[in-house]
């Protein structure tokens, strides 16, 4: 809110983490949005390996090989975890935006089911692909 | 816009460490956002040390006992000392709440820090100007508009109906929601915040307001309403345990129903 700041006055501090405590309600917010970009990067790395596949042997070996090496499982097994969070909390949002689960304690109760349940489904996710 | 660090001209540097009360063996230290417009400086935070043996309960007992007896230039807004006039809101531990209603015992950290308010220019110390916030709370008509002639008494209204406004009606305006919340902080320039839309809806859904389209329209806007993702720290920390987010979702679901 720079623009009302009349004079030289200065801005009080608000660093989440720093001045501001991080609180679950908070970290499972942004780590919604978060999730939420990384999955559009994994959506393209994906597409990437499809559309690889379709122009021809050579190239689709190429591709392969970065998405299963070591490193793209990582990334590929992060994006599981990002999805399964993402669609954990796009439920909670559809709970709040239906007027559910709105009070403080049901919220947090939910972001623990959100992180914990994001983790138990990428583990089940492992085991059965 | 998101911003993630603070200007320049208000960065804070470590101030002046005041001498720790002689003979006394319960000491807490207090570090506290100081900031003059009488000088160039950058805020600082003072550190001060008090004798919990002698000194009350609250976080604003404890800041009476510094102005009162260590520094008389320590600067904060206070009146009721019970948590119903708003006035000593500021950022304590990490998070908003009301100085006069806030225990020295519910502090969780060692040091008791003091800061005011988040993401508000400071006029001193610990007030921040709350002039846009006020303006806000205008903006939404925080009145009750009729279109049908007065009644020859009261306006009159169902007990029922009169349940709807608990939970609404014992806003303070004391501002530690709306400045809790990061999307105000970012976009409190168009997005009203937790208070005003806390109020917006008081009226709203109040029985004797005849206005409810023109208020719905009102809000109807990408900012005003909109930037509430319902991240809800408003409700966690609001001193009358009071749920703005809540509240905002109530009118978001009145913009659908309508539109329906």
């Amino acid at each position: 809110m720079a623009d009302v700041n009349r004079g030289n006055r200065p801005l009080s501090p608000f660093v989440l983490g720093k001045d501001y405590r991080f609180q679950l309600n908070s970290v499972t917010s942004i780590l919604t949005r978060i999730t939420g970009n990384a999955l559009v990067v994994e959506a393209f790395l994906i597409a990437w390996w499809l559309m690889a596949a379709a122009t021809g042997p050579e190239y689709f070996a190429t591709a392969d090989f970065v998405i299963t090496s070591w490193i793209g499982d990582i990334i590929l097994l992060f994006s599981t975890l990002g999805l399964w969070y993402h669609a954990l909390a796009g439920v909670r949002h559809l709970l709040w935006d239906n007027g559910y689960c709105l009070d403080m304690e049901t919220s947090d109760k939910l972001g623990w089911g959100m992180l914990i349940g994001s983790v138990i489904l990428t583990i089940i996710t492992i085991i059965f692909v | 816009m998101v911003q993630l660090t603070l200007p320049k001209n208000s960065r804070m540097k470590t101030g002046k460490t005041w001498p720790k009360p002689e003979g006394a063996t319960n000491v807490r230290k207090f570090q506290i956002y100081r900031w003059s417009p009488d000088d160039d400086e950058n805020p600082t935070i003072d550190t001060y040390f008090l004798d919990m043996d002698k000194c009350g309960p609250m976080v604003l007992d404890a800041l009476i006992k510094i102005k009162n007896e260590i520094d008389p230039t320590l600067t904060f807004r206070r009146s009721c000392r019970e948590g119903i006039c708003g006035s000593c809101a500021m950022n304590i531990d990490g998070g908003n709440t009301l100085a006069c209603i806030f225990g020295l015992d519910e502090v969780k950290s060692k040091v008791v820090k003091i800061y005011p308010l988040p993401h508000m220019p400071v006029v001193r110390d610990l007030i921040p100007d709350l002039t846009h916030f006020y303006a806000q709370h205008a903006s939404i008509m925080p009145w009750l508009e009729t279109k049908t002639n007065r009644p020859a008494n009261e306006w009159r209204q169902s007990i029922e109906d009169r349940k709807k406004l608990d939970g609404l009606y014992e806003c303070v305006m004391c501002a530690s929601c709306s400045t809790s919340c990061p999307s105000y902080w970012w976009n409190g320039d168009r997005y009203l915040g937790p208070a005003a839309l806390l109020h917006a809806y008081r009226w709203i859904i109040d029985s004797r307001d005849e206005a409810t389209p023109e208020r719905l329209d009102q809000l109807e806007d990408p900012f005003k309403l909109y930037r509430c993702h319902t991240i809800m720290n408003c409700a966690k920390t609001c001193p009358k345990g009071l749920n703005p987010a809540k509240a905002i979702s109530s009118i978001k679901q009145m913009m659908v129903e309508r539109t329906v």
